[in-house]
């Protein structure tokens, strides 16, 4: 075959991208997906980039001749949430795209190797690929007393980023704990856990958080790279615009309802059963940027809203601290108790304000003043 | 006619009646508009309504109205007359200030039995405005940092970039719901303490904010 003369020395692409081997549209020949396969699937990233569709021939092309870059995938403190969602991505040919065509060269919740022969791997891909290679990584960083609250073969994983991510072309943070903390940063935070970008400072950095990660939006980031061969234009927060560059609520399939006025008041009621706006269930939509609604999840079957949940803003910085609590519009008041709401402080506090000043009134009406001097009735 | 006249002065100029009923105005239609987008009831009969639309479509043109009257206003405190200017809203920076303050507190506190004269601003009453102004601010950049999110990368998002960064979305929106009650409880306050003034000084207190003119006994200087 004419694919194993060009195997061998890795090639250095023109945008400093260490490339293996094959090209991407030969490994998927020989993959026996259809070359109509590959130009739906290059359509569907197109669409994921908001790019137009006169973009996808483009995309076909960037694909057809670019070699498959060298890939690390690290776990840190997650619940391989992320990995599940990629593997369990019902497109079959995304996850061949995702898992084949990128030279996956360390992956602890995929590969064979386990152990020292693992480390080994990590080890002699980095050393050979040094900062050629993407770095993806998935959970978050403990950094409190050194980092000791997580560890993977006897090395902190604050260690193992500042290494590995050190030495990467660029690091892709997948889901919410690698951008920024996720679950275990919230309140208190015991492990002192962080996302990639603050645990490495200094480093390249995309954010793509979701809880999951939508596997769609990992694949158009890279994607992305190969075709363009930089990183995506990315908001104040570091993530993608593409993908998080506008809010659930301004693009939400429920959002005429929210304009008309028909809310959903409790679960499983008339309005809910209608398909009503979740606004009044403490749906986080309004405050939460993600591409949920006309990316969706699982071959774009579904997303919480479409079935009847509100958005948890999973994507959006501390979201275990600042969404919550989950059914209910507004944050609970800090140092006021769980169930006291900003309504009931505030009516408390005009109420007081009412009765402190009723009573002023009563005492001032009662009590006699002494008129400035010069004055006289008359 | 008395044997000891009152003199009238005119205290507030007509930019500064106008700015305090166009905030009366817009306070009034954003907290109720504002309490309806934070809790709404369920007033659309079919999909085709737009009621939450319009309360929206009223909260945010109040919103710019009410902006542009704080702005115009804190802009005339620096080319009105004395009665209007910015030095009335700090009266603890000075000492004549300070014992004003003292004197007005002590009868606010029925600790002394003599009212005392206030001209133009009452002390208290400033040193209220300048956290209310302070109030505005916050209430200004919370509400149209939310306003902007429907438009990110737009100018308005842009500029208030630093909002995002001091609050999360949900913070923004709690402040902004808490800044309601605030002015709430300062709405009582302010109404209480002028028709007490009013009463205590005989001094046209409550006219002089339609009328501008308040009156007392010494001649005007």
């Amino acid at each position: 075959m004419s694919n194993e003369k060009k195997s061998g020395v890795p090639e250095k692409s023109e945008h400093g991208l260490e490339k293996q081997g094959y090209s991407i549209g030969e490994i998927l020949k020989q993959r026996g997906v259809s070359r109509r396969d590959f130009l739906k699937f290059c359509t569907a990233m197109t669409a994921a980039m908001s790019l137009p569709a006169s973009f996808a021939p483009s995309v076909a092309q960037a694909l057809d001749e670019v070699k498959r870059p060298t890939l690390v995938w690290l776990n840190f403190q997650d619940c391989t949430g992320d990995t599940e969602a990629l593997l369990r991505a019902a497109n079959p040919t995304v996850g061949e795209i995702i898992l084949d065509i990128l030279s996956i060269d360390y992956h602890e919740t995929i590969m064979a190797a386990a152990g020292h022969q693992a480390d080994e791997a990590l080890e002699q891909t980095i050393a050979a690929h040094k900062g050629k290679y993407l770095c993806v990584v998935e959970g978050s960083i403990s950094m409190k007393d050194g980092g000791v609250y997580g560890c993977t073969s006897g090395r902190t994983h604050l260690e193992i980023a500042r290494r590995v991510c050190g030495d990467a072309l660029a690091t892709i943070a997948i889901g919410t704990c690698a951008s920024y903390g996720g679950i275990a940063a919230a309140v208190p935070n015991p492990t002192g856990a962080v996302g990639v970008s603050d645990a490495v400072p200094g480093i390249t950095v995309i954010n793509l958080p979701g809880c999951p990660c939508n596997a769609d939006n990992l694949t158009a980031t890279v994607v992305h790279y190969l075709v363009f061969g930089k990183i995506p234009v990315m908001d104040s927060k570091g993530r993608p615009l593409f993908a998080y560059g506008k809010r659930i609520h301004d693009n939400c399939e429920r959002r005429p309802h929210f304009d008309a006025g028909q809310y959903v008041e409790h679960w499983g009621d008339d309005a809910h059963r209608k398909g009503f706006c979740l606004y009044k269930m403490g749906c986080k939509g309004p405050a939460t940027f993600h591409n949920c609604p006309t990316q969706r999840y699982n071959e774009k079957t579904s997303w919480p809203v479409a079935s009847g949940h509100g958005c948890a803003g999973c994507s959006e910085p501390q979201f275990w601290d600042t969404m919550s609590p989950l059914y209910r519009r507004l944050p609970n008041v800090p140092g006021f108790g769980i169930e006291a709401t900003a309504d009931k402080i505030g009516l408390g506090l005009v109420a007081g304000a009412a009765a402190a000043f009723a009573v002023h009134g009563a005492m001032s009406a009662l009590r006699k003043d002494k008129e400035p001097q010069e004055t006289k009735e008359g | 006619m008395p044997k000891q006249p009152k003199y009238k002065h005119y205290i507030w100029e007509l930019p500064v009646r106008i700015n305090h009923w166009t905030n009366v105005f817009a306070i009034v239609v954003l907290g109720v508009t504002g309490f309806f987008i934070g809790s709404p009831y369920s007033f659309g009969g079919s999909a085709s309504d737009f009621t939450m639309g319009w309360l929206r479509f009223i909260h945010f043109v109040a919103a710019y109205l009410f902006a542009v009257s704080v702005v115009s206003r804190v802009i005339w405190s620096l080319i009105g007359n004395k009665y209007a200017s910015w030095r009335e809203f700090f009266p603890f920076a000075t000492s004549n200030g300070r014992k004003k303050m003292v004197k007005m507190l002590r009868y606010y506190m029925f600790l002394d039995r003599k009212v005392p004269e206030t001209f133009g601003h009452n002390p208290m009453a400033t040193t209220a405005y300048i956290m209310l102004f302070g109030l505005y601010t916050l209430m200004i950049l919370t509400g149209f940092a939310l306003y902007a999110q429907h438009a990110p990368g737009g100018l308005m998002y842009r500029s208030l970039g630093f909002m995002y960064a001091i609050f999360s979305s949900q913070g923004l929106r709690l402040t902004h719901h808490l800044g309601l009650w605030l002015i709430g409880g300062f709405i009582i306050n302010h109404v209480y303490s002028a028709v007490l003034m009013d009463i205590k000084e005989h001094d046209g207190e409550i006219s002089s904010i339609f009328s501008g003119y308040k009156y007392r006994i010494k001649k005007p200087e």
